[in-house]
């Protein structure tokens, strides 16, 4: 692993010291900048330590430190502008397609660099897979739409492997009932819930382990929202899953962690309960009761 | 986090004028139920039953007050989907005006013993036994409101902190007034009636620390009730701020 860490100090730590460097709790050198909360967890199946990203001269995440854990749901919320979505799009390199945007830090997958120089973006994304905001199928049968993934992946070997994948995403994207018997047609004619749940079917099909969910509900009503919601509730069991949201209310319907961010900071992190009853941060406490800040 | 909370401030005015109003009107049933509570001691101390009568005839604006802040907090909770302070403050109110209901109806049940007592015979001597009690309570009555008006914790807790004495008194009063029972056997059932008083006080003095409980729980967002005095002014209170009284704080 070529993992090099760069300190909240801008000290660029030798690959030797990276592990050890991940535990920034025992390095005093951080603590000018401190996250409320306990932004760390025992199982983590995600580590963001000390991170940092520019657009360009302009730095839009300051030394972000987050650790996801297995199969838990963290929301990530804050006024917009923040750096929540830029932040959930570093977890998978969505960012490496902006030519301007540059990261520093460490991210790890199961205790791997995901910037290492041998990481292979594309096997990236499928571990760690993401849903949009706009509901955005391929212009292809729904069919084709799930299989799409598996295929280019090489993830089956026959028609009927491909057909048990495309069954079971779907089913598990609570949508195959609503569309067993139109297979063939067109994904885009379904209705928005449903695209969307098609979207989710379609990342579900290469095996992601982290699903990534930016602002997943936001062009749906509440039904359609309601059903995604309890989608994410039924996922968590197989997955991991990183959402970012403007809903308040849907954060502290679906998560079991949320964390605040503001002008690119990490500010706090906790127990949703926690976070929605009693924050701690007086940042937190005014943007989650809609208070002038 | 700072200690204080930020009322007021939120970026839709109409939500602030929503969370005022319903403070407002806490603080007025409060002062309604302080205002019965006064009238309930001072018929019952002088006797008078036209005072007496009035307050055991009162007692129905309570519990309008009542059932108006309930059904405003349930449709700010549907409207507004409170969070952090603006739910402490809805589910602090919600148990407040519990409390605050309750001891309405204890100032009623003065009253009509009041009522009684003073229809039976001439004012009697040990009708007044109870005035030290009531006052002592009517004090950490209104302390507790003015806690909650300040959202003053150390206040709260200080005011909590009086009910063991209070507890005490009314054990006190209990034995002296089974002493009168023994020297005046023909005075017993008047007697009983001043005694269910001084139990109402005593019972007022215990919602009036529920009361405080829920401050501490606006403020600080933890939940005290059934914990211990001392572990609430160990968490709480600085050294310097400690007044050392003895006992556990339980409604």
């Amino acid at each position: 692993m070529n993992s090099m860490t760069v300190t909240a100090d801008g000290v660029i730590s030798s690959p030797a010291t990276a592990r050890a460097d991940l535990d920034i709790r025992e390095h005093e050198h951080v603590s000018h900048y401190q996250t409320i909360g306990e932004p760390f967890v025992d199982n983590a199946k995600m580590s963001a330590r000390n991170v940092n990203v520019f657009y360009d001269d302009k730095q839009a995440i300051f030394d972000v430190s987050l650790d996801i854990g297995g199969n838990e749901v963290i929301a990530m919320i804050g006024p917009s502008g923040c750096g929540k979505s830029t932040f959930l799009r570093v977890l998978n390199r969505m960012n490496d397609i902006i030519p301007i945007c540059r990261v520093q830090g460490d991210i790890s997958l199961d205790g791997d660099n995901i910037y290492g120089s041998d990481q292979d973006t594309v096997l990236l994304r499928a571990r760690v897979g993401m849903v949009f905001q706009k509901p955005n199928p391929f212009p292809k049968s729904i069919y084709e739409n799930v299989a799409y993934g598996p295929r280019i992946h090489g993830l089956a070997h026959s028609k009927a492997e491909m057909d048990e994948i495309v069954e079971t995403s779907l089913r598990r994207a609570s949508l195959f009932d609503e569309v067993k018997d139109q297979l063939d047609k067109p994904g885009t004619g379904l209705s928005g819930g449903q695209q969307q749940r098609l979207c989710i079917a379609r990342a579900i099909a290469v095996s992601p382990e982290v699903i990534l969910m930016d602002e997943p509900c936001s062009a749906l009503d509440p039904i359609a929202t309601a059903r995604i919601e309890e989608l994410i509730d039924e996922l968590k069991a197989n997955y991991t899953i990183a959402i970012v949201t403007h809903s308040m209310q849907q954060a502290a319907r679906v998560s079991e962690r949320t964390a605040y961010f503001h002008l690119g900071k990490l500010i706090e992190v906790g127990d949703t309960k926690e976070i929605f009853t009693m924050p701690k941060h007086e940042l937190t406490e005014n943007y989650i009761t809609g208070r002038f800040g | 986090m700072e200690e204080d909370l930020h009322l007021g401030q939120h970026i839709s005015r109409k939500y602030n004028d929503e969370l005022e109003h319903l403070r407002g009107k806490v603080l007025a049933m409060g002062g309604l139920v302080e205002e019965q509570c006064r009238n309930a001691l001072a018929a019952l101390v002088r006797g008078d039953a036209v005072l007496a009568e009035t307050v055991a005839t009162s007692d129905h604006r309570v519990n309008e007050l009542e059932v108006a802040i309930s059904a405003e907090c349930t449709d700010t909770l549907a409207r507004r989907q409170p969070a952090a302070s603006d739910l402490r403050m809805l589910v602090s109110i919600i148990r407040m005006t519990s409390d605050l209901e309750r001891i309405g109806d204890e100032a009623e049940k003065i009253g009509r013993l009041a009522m009684n007592l003073a229809a039976g015979h001439e004012k009697q001597s040990y009708y007044a036994e109870p005035e030290h009690l009531g006052e002592r309570v009517l004090e950490m009555l209104h302390g507790a409101l003015d806690a909650f008006a300040r959202l003053d914790v150390k206040a709260a807790i200080e005011i909590a902190s009086r009910d063991p004495e209070i507890d005490r008194e009314f054990e006190a009063l209990t034995r002296l007034l089974i002493t009168h029972m023994m020297e005046q056997p023909r005075a017993v059932s008047s007697m009983l009636r001043v005694n269910w008083c001084a139990r109402a006080l005593e019972r007022i003095g215990d919602h009036s620390v529920n009361l405080c409980e829920q401050v501490v729980y606006l403020v600080k967002g933890s939940d005290v009730r059934h914990v211990s005095l001392e572990e609430i002014r160990d968490k709480y209170l600085e050294p310097g701020d400690r007044k050392e009284t003895g006992g556990e704080v339980d409604g």
